[in-house]
């Protein structure tokens, strides 16, 4: 029988549809994973904003590349018992987001100031000599920003 | 069955408020005045039209019907929204002070439910609530930049916007039939005290943004969304909003 653990792993391989570097299990939207007696896997996935459209096509790519496995069905269900925030995106997460170009959401504990995102880290040059641009970037979980230390307009991966 | 017909009648507010008003502000789309405000309204829309579908979703679980359903094929006196959130665009100081007034608003609603009664409702709210400070960061950053450091032009604009928007938000707080149930039940503390706290958050950033509030006479005078007597440009709205779907319903993009 497939244990949740190498469910996990094989999540590894399902990256984010805007973001390829990135997998599903380190951005952080994959809330649980259980086996059930009947050798079917359950996943629980949350979208990182309520109004994501590529839940769906993530939902789809899991399903898929679980139904490689040795499983009788993939069962694959979106809900906001777990929430997403960005503190959920991993170590790991954050390394692979700079490599495609995007600020990392900086970590934070209590209640998040947005005014964390006036001095985002350029994720060309590292300088924290940025201003934002604008709370809103090409997609709702990504905002605009602009580096006067290395003059590189960036995006950043939004802490919520 | 008494408190659920106030729970749902709570979330149809919410839910229409956000589809309509999501459809206001994806209207800037392709016409904001600078390309980052044309990003910004068309982001505030995908938020919002997310959020009205996690709403409907709710009630499809209360036995409602699925939410294209409901969105797409209500009459207009079916709909719950404020009439705040009816109106055409206009300018983009218009539509610009809407979106601080309302949405000042919407963080505080959020904020209240995230201690409903109602779990289901108290975990969305929190996870909505992060993404309206966003809409609020934005709202509040350019009604400070227009309002004080902009031009005299910008400073007169956002004041007579504020004139014009200020009386109309009232609408926002309508109590509905079912205020005192909410309240008891612990589901939602009710529009009132919304209305107080949007009234105290408000004043400091106007107070930094150089504008005065206008006097209102009457809270009431635009009343009425809430049971279904809407403005006359809601109709023209679900027209457009609804045409795909009229044409064939089972159509996918």
């Amino acid at each position: 029988m497939t244990t949740p653990e190498e469910i996990w792993e094989a999540l590894r391989d399902v990256k984010d549809p805007e973001i390829p570097t990135i997998s599903l299990v380190d951005l952080g939207v994959v809330t649980d994973v259980w086996v059930s007696d009947d050798n079917i896997a359950h996943v629980t996935m949350t979208p990182t904003f309520v109004g994501c459209p590529a839940i769906d096509y993530m939902k789809e790519d899991v399903r898929r590349r679980l139904l490689d496995m040795p499983l009788a069905d993939v069962d694959v269900q979106v809900n906001f018992d777990m929430q997403w925030n960005s503190n959920r995106v991993t170590e790991e997460g954050k390394k692979r987001l700079l490599e495609h170009g995007l600020a990392p959401p900086p970590a934070y504990e209590g209640i998040l100031e947005l005014t964390v995102l006036n001095n985002m880290e350029c994720p060309y040059c590292g300088s924290r000599n940025t201003v934002m641009r604008s709370p809103f970037g090409p997609t709702l979980c990504r905002s605009l920003h602009y580096c006067h230390n290395c003059s590189q307009a960036f995006e950043g991966f939004k802490p919520l | 069955m008494a408190e659920q017909s106030a729970l749902k009648d709570l979330l149809f507010r919410m839910a229409d408020d956000e589809l309509i008003i999501a459809h206001r502000n994806s209207e800037w789309t392709g016409l904001g005045p600078i390309l980052e405000e044309d990003i910004a309204f068309s982001s505030i829309a995908q938020d919002k039209l997310g959020q009205s579908y996690a709403l409907y979703r709710i009630l499809e679980t209360l036995g409602e019907a699925p939410a294209d359903t409901i969105a797409f094929t209500r009459d207009e006196s079916a709909f719950r929204c404020c009439q705040l959130v009816e109106y055409p665009i206009g300018g983009y100081d218009f539509s610009l002070m809407r979106h601080f007034l309302f949405d000042t608003a919407e963080v505080l609603r959020y904020e209240m439910l995230e201690r409903s009664s109602v779990e289901m409702l108290a975990r969305l709210a929190t996870k909505v609530r992060g993404e309206i400070k966003y809409h609020v960061f934005h709202a509040h950053t350019w009604i400070v930049q227009l309002g004080s450091s902009g031009s005299e032009e910008s400073h007169a604009r956002m004041q007579s916007a504020l004139n014009e928007v200020y009386p109309l938000a009232f609408s926002i707080f309508e109590p509905s039939a079912f205020e005192e149930e909410l309240i008891a039940e612990g589901i939602f503390a009710g529009e009132n005290a919304l209305r107080d706290r949007w009234v105290e958050a408000l004043a400091p950033v106007l107070e930094k943004a150089g504008l005065k509030v206008p006097e209102v006479s009457d809270i009431t005078a635009h009343y009425g969304g809430r049971r279904g007597y809407h403005t006359e440009y809601l109709q023209p709205l679900l027209n457009e909003m609804t045409e795909v779907f009229r044409i064939d319903p089972s159509a996918e993009w």
